[in-house]
């Protein structure tokens, strides 16, 4: 089908805008959107996020593109969000193809189409962006006429699902990686070769992993034989991008007009985390763990704030209360910006009173809850994850924290941890009613407890990549327990759907030829897989049917240390080692410590420890490594 | 305390942000520019502002309304300086004037609205000339909107039918009294206009 041109595909769009739900997601033209001269550039990237506008404003990593693409002189950088149901029927009706926000652009026009996938559960419709871009799902089957489809976000760590659609991953930090990759493109295109040599210079790339030039072997039992390179280009094994050290938060923020999801300015205060839950994947994936300075913050929240006038800002890690500097830093700004009105919300607080100190500094005006995660209730299950934080410390916490005044504390546990029983499970109900035992006693009946249970999915990369993911009869037992007990006034509880836990625990450590099974749900019509009410399991299940493709292989399926694992050429600089030590060390029950004050030789000064950035701003917080541990 | 009414143009993409979200796009405005704004009390203080007249989605207008309480007494040039360079695409400031504190809000004293529709496509050359003559002569014109019956009649004051060489548009005079708001989309289908096939832009607001 021939392209639409801009002009054309505007005035198709404004026919149907009134016909559906919140318009202004299809528009553009927001605060700090910027529109280069296209006629005038030589190459055209389109961002894009695989859900709608609402949910893919707000996205950092893609801000962060944003604005470096767009700073260089011969590159521009568009959005382009998946539309909602409604404007999809209307767009495939007229068949109006995706098109960016900034210029109206079939995203089909682009040279390079970079795709966030941070879940699993975009892969649907990140074949379904391709289909409304009217671009083959497969790369083997688009040529040079085709942009180049490029992907990266936290659930391309393991890449192999989406290996046949994406041309090129970028593993690990996307800062630096677009403009390399648009300058490989540059020069490719500029020399007119063929595709193929495209591909091959952009395996050149730190951190490019470009599946096609590697081929997967399997053995009787379908597990994974060998994946190696089949050209010379291919490294062996693709490293993660690591900055060494943060460069500034973006600040020229786009400022919607319609209301989203997460309306705020974000700042990134700190990278990765060196608590080392078991569980975590953001944990293991992001290491090493840099801080950016405080002053650093202050002037990127001063100059966010200016840019775009939001009336919020969250300030961003995966532990806020580890960050080194945090009560200079929440002072500071609780002080700076006393008159004016501006909430400022922390996430991923400890459980100790110190937090509650930290958010009366930013004068939290009490009434959102406080957010505590202890994830699980038993001495042993905290062993097994290497979460340790003792019962008696939650509950002290938790008087302090309904005596100063908060009405609502909301609790994280997670279930499905290995060799969880029933009676952990119990545990979390044995808890959560002294929780609510402590508010009654400060605050009488005003006191309420909101108590979110997660499943627990193994991931690819963490200590517990090899462990069999609950069943979903075990899952609902569980849930179950915890519904009939866990109740009574002022507690409410909401749980995870044990359906959608065993959707992610398929394609979270699935291999290639996962790829036909997503390529079936989708054609089954599964999207928005994220969204419950669209989450469509049948799809998923005729899937692996017409695949034959056994979906127990995937997430029951106990895997031996010594298996190749799907994507064990991809390195995230903790080593699979360090891995099967800590999954050994949980076994046994035992705790391993913080890594900012011990180092567990994880394996990332091995890899990265060139590079640590040793200024007193940015240092890393490895500590000093032992010479038996290099 | 002071207040000022602040009178501009709502254009481009900005069409498709409703009354409510026009609120916030208002309070970041203000945040940018950096204006002592009145904050309301109690539990989640917000600026005090008020909007004229809901303009509807997808309409563009050349005179809307907005008016503001400042906590320090500026003059209007300032907060017209400081407004126009925080505003974003879509707002175009045209002036700003102090006016007193008890006067009622703006939303009470506007008593209609003025629209122009610009047809587009299969439209554009239609004669529409006949069906406007027949609905002002039309004693009364009953409708439903939202299941709910109503006549339209008593809330066109002028309707015009103008053609020229750009393509056809209608003009209309719309009562938009509490309780007695004509709306242009209702006026095209009346007109056998389909909605979406037309540009509406809020020419005047008669106080």
């Amino acid at each position: 089908m021939p392209l639409l041109d801009n002009t054309l595909i505007k005035e198709m769009v404004e026919k149907i805008l009134l016909r559906v739900q919140k318009p202004g997601r299809y528009v553009g033209g927001e605060l700090n959107q910027v529109v280069k001269p296209w006629e005038q550039i030589s190459t055209k990237v389109a961002l894009v996020f695989p859900d709608i506008y609402d949910i893919g404003v707000s996205n950092l990593g893609l801000a962060i593109l944003y604005e470096e693409l767009n700073d260089l002189p011969d590159v521009l950088a568009e959005r382009a969000y998946l539309p909602w149901l409604d404007m999809e029927d209307l767009m495939r009706q007229d068949n109006i193809p995706l098109f960016s926000l900034e210029s109206s652009h079939a995203l089909a026009d682009f040279d390079v189409i970079g795709i966030s996938i941070p879940y699993e559960n975009l892969n649907t419709n990140t074949l379904n962006l391709l289909d409304l871009c009217c671009i083959p799902l497969y790369s083997r089957e688009r040529n040079s006429n085709h942009p180049l489809i490029i992907a990266g976000g936290h659930s391309c760590y393991n890449p192999e699902p989406m290996a046949d659609f994406i041309d090129a991953f970028v593993i690990g930090e996307g800062e630096g990686a677009m403009s390399e990759i648009s300058g490989v493109y540059q020069a490719w295109k500029a020399s007119g070769a063929p595709r193929g040599e495209l591909f091959q210079a952009l395996a050149g790339i730190s951190g490019v992993y470009v599946p096609s030039l590697y081929e997967v072997a399997y053995n009787d039992d379908h597990t994974v034989k060998r994946i190696q390179p089949i050209h010379p280009s291919a490294p062996l094994q693709v490293n993660k991008r690591v900055c060494a050290k943060l460069p500034p938060p973006p600040t020229r923020l786009i400022v919607p007009t319609v209301d989203i999801v997460h309306n705020r300015v974000s700042v990134e205060i700190m990278r990765g985390c060196s608590r080392g839950c078991r569980f975590c994947h953001a944990g293991m994936i992001n290491r090493p763990v840099r801080e950016r300075p405080v002053e650093e913050v202050v002037r990127a929240v001063e100059a966010a704030l200016d840019n775009t006038g939001f009336e919020e800002i969250a300030l961003l890690s995966l532990s806020s209360s580890d960050y080194r500097r945090i009560s200079e830093l929440v002072q500071t700004l609780g002080e700076k910006f006393e008159d004016e009105n501006l909430k400022i919300s922390l996430p991923s607080l400890r459980i100790e009173s110190f937090s509650i100190d930290l958010l009366e500094k930013l004068r939290d005006h009490r009434s959102g809850g406080f957010t505590l995660a202890p994830e699980a209730a038993t001495e042993r299950m905290r062993n097994i994850i290497n979460k340790p934080i003792t019962s008696s410390q939650l509950l002290e916490t938790v008087h302090e924290i309904y005596s100063r005044g908060w009405l609502t504390i909301k609790l994280y546990f997670m279930i499905g941890h290995p060799s969880e029983t029933l009676e952990d499970v119990r545990e979390i109900v044995q808890l959560c009613k002294a929780v609510m035992a402590e508010g009654r006693r400060s605050l009488g009946r005003k006191a309420s407890l909101h108590v979110g249970i997660s499943t627990f999915v193994p991931k690819a990369h963490t200590p517990f990549q090899w462990v069999a993911c609950d069943q979903k009869a075990q899952i609902e037992e569980k849930i179950c327990l915890l519904k009939s007990e866990l109740k009574g006034p002022g507690i409410k509880m909401n749980w995870t759907d044990p359906d959608e836990t065993m959707f992610e625990s398929w394609l979270s450590r699935g291999d290639r030829r996962m790829g036909s099974v997503i390529y079936y749900a989708w054609k089954n019509g599964a999207k928005f897989d994220a969204w419950q009410d669209h989450f469509n399991l049948s799809a998923w299940q005729q899937a692996f049917e017409q695949t034959g493709l056994e979906p127990y292989f995937y997430n029951h399926r106990q895997r031996e240390i010594e298996e190749t694992l799907p994507w064990d050429h991809i390195r995230i600089g903790v080593s699979k080692k360090f891995l099967a030590r800590e999954y050994a060390k949980s076994q046994a029950g035992k705790l391993t410590e913080d890594c900012s004050q011990v180092c567990s030789a994880c394996g990332i000064l091995g890899i990265y420890g060139a590079s640590r950035e040793t200024s007193v701003d940015f240092d890393w917080k490895c500590p000093p490594l032992k010479e038996a541990q290099l | 305390m002071k207040r000022y009414r602040i009178h501009y143009k709502k254009t481009s993409a900005l069409r498709y942000t409703g009354n409510l979200d026009m609120q916030k796009v208002w309070e970041r405005t203000i945040r940018r520019g950096k204006l002592p704004v009145t904050y309301t009390q109690g539990f989640h203080p917000q600026p005090r502002l008020n909007q004229a007249c809901p303009l509807p989605l997808g309409m563009t207008s050349r005179d809307e309304i907005l008016d503001i309480w400042l906590d320090q007494d500026l003059e209007p040039a300032e907060v017209f300086s400081k407004m126009a360079k925080a505003a974003p695409p879509g707002v175009e400031l045209d002036r700003v004037e102090e006016i007193e504190l008890s006067l009622p809000s703006i939303q009470t004293r506007i008593r209609s609205s003025e629209y122009m529709a610009q047809l587009l496509s299969p439209f554009e050359t239609t004669d529409l000339e006949p069906v406007v003559q027949q609905l002002l002569s039309a004693g009364t014109l009953p409708r439903i909107r939202r299941n709910k019956p109503y006549d339209l009649r008593p809330l066109v004051e002028e309707l015009e039918f103008l053609s020229s060489e750009g393509g056809n548009s209608i003009r209309m005079l719309l009562a938009a009294r509490e309780g007695a708001t004509g709306r242009p989309e209702e006026v095209l289908e009346q007109l056998g206009v389909d909605p979406v096939c037309a540009r509406v832009e809020r020419t005047k607001l008669v106080l």
